[in-house]
């Protein structure tokens, strides 16, 4: 417990980190600029040696910023883990990669880039990775519609293969 | 068809080595219908006669947007969905959502669904060992033994209907609990079945552990360092094969795992035989759970009686106006869970297994993300297939344990 007093205490000094005031798992909000220095000196100062979870999640249309990326990082040494949270502008997101770091986050980033189409600066294969690689849209958006499209079967194949490169969905 | 269903070479160049664009190696296309992938997974190799130069993974063909779709649901809805990711451990990934939900709303679980908790998933665990034993030994062309670990399998299997109706896809756990108690007959039958196992885990070593066939296709193969393994996010048997002694049973003990005494596997070697052993050994420290469970599983209720998250029993609807108001306002409107976030991992038996879980207040939940331990896993096969045999990569890929449905979501 102590060693993670410390390390927020040295993310809230070195690197303007502050609380999230959401229920369960505290959270620390960072700046995009600061993730990279953050990271680094978690990695290599505090002992958190593994990135355990790697998501995205849209606040569309309540919040601006319209992204947060979330990044829980594990210490196995001293057993304790960490939320960061950096929130990321709606039109053209970029976020920092940490694949440099953290060699895991190579495809937790492109599914982030799939699913929300953030975009990972320095990432070295930023492609879809679930999605046909021909997809319009990032499905995991809030405006992303659920559902009601209508199959593609032979007699119609061609109609909506048209219509689908015509681009439905605006790129933010 | 539209001319641009085809990816172009320019777009793979980066991928592959100088080698390949000159002719001096080859590009081979595995899967995503070959029976050593287990499952729908492609991948891109590049061999140097039948050397493995680089190999690059292409999922996303069992892709089925779970994760949206729970976004459209209610919370105890959507919980029907989760199953299906990974469907060797389905009441794994029961587990780990309603323990995030259990962790947002702050709601107690009785001693009894705890302990029936971990019974299951101890069970599930040894399912899914026996068919990572089977299968991996398959590929191996040593066909007995998946004979035999279905065999076990299938008892494993009668208990989960038992309990819940359904073989695999049980959706057993609710937030709060339990759907309902288990059934006369469980006790006997887990009891039997812990009696007869640790013999048969001997037979499966008796075909395995010191078959020379089996180790020259195992021994030295596949090798991952302690450090290597941390940095690639590893968790699970393949991580403890290389040394680390990290299972979220014992570092974040949930469901009441504490109680239980029992070992953590590690082996040093951190190739395929490594992660064969700690499986091997596993199912072992599994049975002893289980056998502590059995043996001290306390009487009382299997849910919470919070009614706000709740359903009343049945019994009571005809007696009590409140409860028919609560039943109405749960199956129509659903729960709803304060505002918050929690990553919530457990130990299921390929890793690290972790949700995600973000409400907005509302009763369906904002966001759900599945960590899953085999989409970590299959970001290191690259690493630990290079300067190996094709022969040798369908051994690495049976034992980092994937499930495509864990993988794809």
């Amino acid at each position: 417990m102590e060693h993670l007093t410390l390390v927020i205490q040295a993310l809230q000094e070195r690197f303007a980190a502050q609380r999230c005031d959401f229920c369960g798992d505290p959270s620390w909000l960072i700046d995009a600029a600061q993730l990279v220095p953050a990271c680094r000196a978690l990695r290599n100062e505090f002992g958190f040696e593994m990135l355990a979870c790697q998501t995205a999640s849209d606040y569309w249309p309540q919040m601006s910023p319209r992204f947060h990326v979330v990044y829980n990082l594990h210490s196995l040494t001293h057993r304790t883990r960490l939320n960061l949270r950096v929130p990321v502008e709606g039109d053209n997101p970029v976020v920092t990669s940490i694949v440099s770091l953290y060699p895991n986050a190579n495809w937790h980033e492109r599914e982030i880039w799939d699913m929300f189409g953030i975009r990972f600066d320095g990432h070295p294969d930023l492609r879809r990775i679930l999605m046909p690689y021909d997809w319009e849209g990032h499905p995991l958006r809030k405006d992303y519609p659920l559902g009601y499209e209508e199959p593609q079967f032979t007699f119609n194949f061609d109609e909506i293969a048209r219509r689908k490169h015509r681009g439905r969905y605006e790129e933010a | 068809m539209s001319e641009q269903t085809e990816i172009t070479l320019d777009e793979l160049r980066h991928l592959v080595s100088e080698r390949a664009l000159s002719g001096e190696t080859v590009l081979l296309n595995m899967g995503p219908q070959h029976p050593s992938t287990h499952g729908v997974l492609r991948l891109l190799l590049e061999l140097d006669g039948e050397t493995v130069v680089n190999c690059v993974p292409d999922i996303g063909f069992l892709h089925t947007g779970i994760e949206k779709n729970m976004e459209a649901k209610t919370y105890e809805k959507a919980e029907v969905m989760t199953d299906r990711l990974d469907y060797l451990n389905t009441v794994g990934n029961n587990l780990v959502y309603c323990l995030a939900i259990e962790k947002l709303a702050d709601l107690d679980v009785p001693p009894r669904a705890q302990a029936i908790r971990v019974i299951l998933t101890e069970l599930q665990r040894l399912a899914s060992h026996l068919v990572w034993l089977g299968t991996h030994a398959l590929d191996m062309a040593a066909m007995s033994t998946f004979l035999y670990c279905f065999r076990e399998r299938e008892m494993i299997l009668d208990i989960m209907e038992m309990c819940s109706g359904q073989r695999m896809m049980t959706t057993y756990f609710r937030p709060g609990g339990l759907w309902r108690d288990v059934p006369v007959g469980f006790e006997t039958a887990v009891r039997q079945f812990v009696r007869i196992f640790p013999a048969r885990i001997d037979q499966y070593e008796s075909l395995l552990t010191k078959n020379p066939i089996f180790l020259d296709r195992t021994k030295g193969i596949g090798i991952i360092s302690a450090e290597e393994a941390i940095r690639w996010g590893l968790t699970g048997p393949t991580l403890r094969g290389s040394g680390p002694n990290y299972d979220v049973r014992k570092a974040y003990p949930y469901s009441g795992y504490e109680q239980y005494d029992f070992d953590v596997p590690t082996a040093t070697s951190g190739d395929v035989y490594g992660r064969y052993v700690i499986h091997v050994e596993e199912m072992r420290q599994s049975l002893r759970i289980i056998q502590q469970a059995l043996d001290k599983l306390p009487y009382g209720p299997v849910r919470s009686n919070n009614r706000k998250y709740v359903p009343p029993p049945r019994s009571e609807l005809g007696v009590s106006m409140e409860a028919v108001i609560h039943h109405f306002k749960l199956w129509t409107e659903g729960f709803s869970l304060p505002r918050g976030a929690v990553y919530l991992p457990v130990e299921s038996p390929r890793g690290e297994l972790g949700v995600y879980l973000e409400s907005d207040g509302g009763p369906k939940p904002h966001r759900v993300h599945y960590r899953t331990p085999s989409f970590v896993h299959l970001q290191a096969l690259p690493l630990l297939a290079r300067g190996h045999l094709v022969a040798d990569l369908v051994a690495i890929i049976g034992s980092i344990d994937i499930v495509l449905g864990d993988i794809d979501r």
